[in-house]
């Protein structure tokens, strides 16, 4: 039996909200990036493809900012997965010790952004932060640096707190995917005589893999949008060093006050998000 | 690789979390020149001086308030108007129920950051900028597509006939939602509770947006301002975080299961 018309009110209240506060605010963003407007001031003018064509053609700070955001993809998408997958490799079973060490490791993820923001400014702060201090304490002066107030090392220093930040999190969809695999092929590959390395090639491997793509493909998009946690710690500083996409839109609008120009920028970091989905999603099919 | 080097490692990250955690919790109890000489030593005296600080110079107790207001009120109505779509989609036409999803979750491809501009403008011009009723609005519209997203993957695996016994019966839509969709999808209800929880409570961008005035500050934009009003004064700032995080971590202790699950649930599907 059919549920009738009456189903249709139950839209009503979400549809709303989600049209006029997020629909239509996303299709603004489209209309305002072909414009001038400064958002104080209630005209503007139509200014076709210039704000786009300066982007691409003689913004160097959009190009550092997409530069710097792939650069903390790369790190964080190679060192969370890894770390990921090695732990939850170590602590598949379901014993007490890894059920408490999977709850430890998983613990930063609740924590806000500004929180873990604020732990690691003084971690890393270059003379009463704890690692200086114990880099000064194991004889390895050397290498205490000023971790986040120089711009050659800052965008890799906040992509590890990013790794710190969400290990646990990835860690939980491995154990998960790795939980899954038939004990049976572990015991046929003793069997026939394979090495941990060749098990690991050809039976966890393999299983594994739909994890692995799920959370190469969360890790990806979350990078791109670690606004919070690059905002907090420093506000894309120093000199743009940590400066990505979604810390440029909300400075090119609410410092420069350039609505317009920012919306173009917040277009094509639209489109670069949907194009890095859309290939993830197509591997992920292939492989399922 | 030997059992040796496979508990080193676990310990080494163990530590890697443990050692900032408790830098932070001791670090809430001391003054700033005993952190800065023993930053990782247990405090000498139990010295909750900070706390009443922390709560004397900043509206440290307004910031909780608002940050409980809005969590509460976003969560339930995220929950409540996305229970609703996703019962409706599960009983729609399959196709006109592919569109509704389909509407909903393209949502989740959109980052904050494409819309916060023109979403600033309307919230200026509907008058609701410094007020939580506004911040709540936002919460609301923008998690609807993944609660849409998890709770339709739940309710589609609930039996069609269920519904349709219960319609047969003479129970109009509201009924069916009443006693049989929503008491059958309590385990996706509270996994996507949770998931909506920390989010809502760390949010830190809308506020950021929205708000100016201290009255109607959250918790994450309040921590961000004691940045310039405390600068390097580690303890200070760790006693904000430490009343800030706490019912996440109370919490956390006593549902563990619960949110490692409804979190894993969000960010797979989000």
């Amino acid at each position: 039996m059919k549920a009738g018309k009456s189903i249709y009110l139950f839209l009503i209240p979400g549809l709303i909200l989600y049209l006029m506060f997020f629909i239509y605010p996303t299709l603004s963003a489209l209309f305002y990036s072909f414009t001038n407007w400064d958002g104080l001031t209630a005209d503007f003018d139509f200014v076709g493809m210039a704000n786009y064509v300066e982007i691409f053609t003689k913004d160097s700070i959009f190009k550092k900012a997409f530069v710097n955001n792939l650069e903390f993809m790369l790190f964080v998408v190679i060192f969370q997965t890894l770390f990921s997958l090695v732990f939850a490799l170590m602590l598949t079973k379901n014993s007490t010790a890894s059920i408490f060490l999977r709850a430890l490791y998983f613990f930063p993820t609740i924590l806000s952004s500004v929180s873990v923001a604020f732990i690691w400014t003084y971690m890393y702060d270059p003379n009463l932060g704890l690692i200086n201090k114990l880099l000064d304490l194991a004889n390895l002066e050397f290498l205490t640096m000023n971790w986040i107030g120089d711009g050659d090392i800052a965008i890799y220093s906040i992509s590890a707190v990013q790794v710190w930040f969400h290990t646990g999190q990835m860690l939980i969809i491995f154990v998960a995917g790795l939980q899954g695999i038939p004990k049976d092929l572990y015991e046929v590959a003793k069997m026939e005589g394979a090495n941990k390395w060749q098990t690991f090639r050809k039976v966890t491997w393999p299983l594994v893999a739909p994890a692995a793509t799920i959370v190469v493909a969360y890790t990806t998009i979350q990078s791109f949008k670690a606004f919070d946690l690059i905002f907090a710690m420093t506000r894309g500083g120093p000199n743009y060093s940590t400066e990505i996409l979604a810390t440029l839109i909300y400075n090119t609008a609410f410092r420069s006050y350039r609505f317009g120009y920012a919306s173009a920028e917040s277009v094509i970091f639209m489109i670069v998000i949907a194009i890095i989905t859309f290939t993830q999603m197509r591997l992920l099919r292939s492989r399922a | 690789m030997d059992k040796l080097g496979k508990r080193t490692m676990l310990l080494v990250y163990a530590l890697i979390i443990i050692v900032p955690m408790l830098t932070v919790i001791f670090s809430t109890l001391k003054t700033t020149s005993e952190m800065y000489a023993n930053p990782i030593g247990l405090p000498e005296t139990l010295n909750i001086e900070n706390y009443i600080q922390i709560f004397n110079e900043t509206s440290m107790g307004t910031y909780f308030k608002n940050s409980v207001i809005v969590t509460i009120v976003s969560v339930f109505f995220t929950l409540f108007f996305a229970s609703l779509i996703a019962y409706a989609i599960t009983r729609m036409s399959p196709w006109k129920g592919g569109i509704v999803f389909g509407l909903f979750t393209i949502g989740m491809m959109v980052p904050a950051q494409v819309n916060m501009i023109p979403l600033y403008s309307l919230i200026y011009s509907l008058d609701l900028t410094n007020t939580l009723s506004g911040l709540m609005i936002v919460n609301i519209s923008v998690t609807l597509p993944v609660a849409v997203f998890i709770l339709t993957g739940f309710m589609k695996t609930i039996p069609k006939e269920l519904f349709e016994a219960c319609t047969i019966d003479g129970a109009n839509n509201w009924q069916v939602y009443r006693r049989i969709a929503i008491p059958l999808s309590l385990p996706s209800l509270s996994a996507t509770a949770i998931f909506l929880f920390v989010m809502h409570w760390n949010d830190l961008l809308y506020p950021l947006l929205f708000i100016t005035k201290d009255e109607y500050k959250t918790l994450p934009l309040a921590l961000l301002e004691f940045q310039g009003q405390y600068m390097t004064n580690y303890p200070m700032l760790f006693t904000g975080v430490m009343i800030a995080s706490a019912p996440m971590i109370i919490a956390y202790i006593f549902l563990q299961r619960y949110f490692i699950a409804g979190m894993t649930a969000g960010s797979v599907k989000g």
